[in-house]
């Protein structure tokens, strides 16, 4: 279910917040217990709990007292604001570099990537 | 109420031969805790005197603060299963369940509803039970007793892996039901590493490392790439492990690669990897290892 490379708790927070960006969870949403997250992926509670911890710090998720973990209202577009300005950065620049090393032209990439935004509309 | 746990320079010895040399180990209550070492590492002895089952040679054993031993009060309420059980063989599974009893949190029905779960005849003698019901026979025991310090040494032993991920179910379940110290003692790192919060590496009677499970899967790294490149970047960091094919290294590393040399790494067209617990248990236990 996790890959070795990253610790399992930010796994867990990667997917609370791929989860809010592409709408599973919505703003003022509840989300799971800690102990539910503990529970469904078999993992110590105390990992679960570092994943929300990292998110109300990041103002993603807000807690309730007594009540539970609560979907930030601003909390997608804060994520789509995030992941829009590491976009170049890291995800084409390396996707660039590696077209390069196999002999594709920025401009093959640019005619490709054209061609499927009318593809898309 | 969960127990604490603490050795404060314990020392054990058996005849001549140290099973523990100067132990300083604290523990915090109501995690559960990885205690991992290699045969003969001294895995049992610091649990046999957790559990009073020993008196240190020398130093202290606390439990929630209080020296553990001939301390009824505290010992009622600390289950040690140890691999096999320590039952009476020609006891019936019935009467050996009952005979936790003696501990005042002990749940009978709790091991009951397990006893069926886990389809261990109460009418069969123990001596009638394969190894592996006589091993889940023990982990109920353990469950059941609802200590406020549970420990299980390779009690996992005899069992397949069906039950033994029942098993681990069952104790976290039980876990976030009720918070208590559980301390798990195993060789089969990669299995539990997730149920755990914290890990304790022993290795020839010495606490080799204690740190949060993260840390441990932070604590090193697998360098593959062009050998010159490989080398350059390993200088200076604590090497566990390399191998050689043809012209590309792989060097196992202990300590974190910091944002610099990440970025190096990815210049010179190095892989970095990482390294699960258990090839990190493998790698600081390693006898040929320099500097353990």
């Amino acid at each position: 279910m996790f890959d070795d490379g990253t610790p399992i708790y930010r796994q867990i927070a990667d997917q609370i917040k791929a989860e809010i960006l592409n709408g599973s969870l919505e703003p003022g949403g509840k989300v799971m217990s800690t102990n539910q997250y503990a529970s469904f992926f078999q993992i110590n509670p105390a990992t679960a709990q570092k994943a929300f911890r990292e998110l109300v710090d990041e103002g993603v998720l807000y807690k309730q007292r007594g009540v539970g973990m609560f979907v930030a209202d601003d909390a997608r577009d804060r994520l789509a604001g995030e992941f829009r300005a590491r976009f170049f950065d890291d995800v084409l620049k390396p996707l660039i570099h590696e077209a390069r090393q196999a002999g594709i032209s920025l401009s093959d990439i640019i005619d490709y990537l054209k061609a499927q935004e009318g593809a898309l509309k | 109420m969960s127990f604490s746990v603490s050795l404060r320079d314990v020392t054990l010895t058996y005849g001549d031969t140290e099973a523990l040399s100067d132990v300083d180990l604290t523990l915090a209550a109501g995690k559960i805790h990885g205690l991992l070492g290699r045969n003969g590492a001294g895995k049992t002895s610091l649990l046999s005197l957790l559990a009073a089952f020993r008196k240190p040679t020398g130093g202290e054993v606390l439990v929630d603060g209080r020296p553990v031993w001939e301390n009824v009060d505290v010992v009622s309420r600390i289950a040690l299963v140890r691999e096999g059980g320590d039952f009476d063989d020609t006891d019936t599974v019935k009467s050996t369940i009952e005979t936790g009893e003696l501990r005042p949190s002990f749940d009978l029905e709790y091991a009951h509803k397990l006893a069926q779960r886990f389809e261990v005849p109460l009418d069969k003698k123990v001596n009638q039970l394969s190894r592996g019901k006589r091993s889940v026979l023990a982990a109920i025991c353990g469950l059941a007793a609802r200590a406020e310090l549970t420990m299980f040494d390779e009690v996992h032993l005899g069992m397949d892996a069906p039950t033994r991920d029942a098993f681990y179910k069952e104790l976290l379940a039980e876990y976030m039901d009720r918070p208590h110290t559980v301390i798990l003692s195993t060789h089969l790192i990669d299995e539990v590493a997730n149920y755990l919060e914290e890990v304790v590496i022993v290795d020839s009677g010495r606490v080799l490392r204690h740190d949060d499970v993260e840390a441990f899967q932070g604590m090193g790294a697998t360098l593959t790439g062009p050998a010159d490149a490989v080398d350059a970047l390993a200088a200076g960091l604590e090497v566990l492990a390399e191998q050689r094919l043809g012209g590309t290294k792989s060097v196992t590393v202990g300590s974190a690669l910091d944002a610099s040399a990440r970025e190096r790494a990815a210049a010179a067209g190095i892989e970095i990897g990482p390294v699960g617990l258990q090839d990190l248990f493998i790698h600081l236990t390693n006898p040929d290892r320099t500097g353990a």
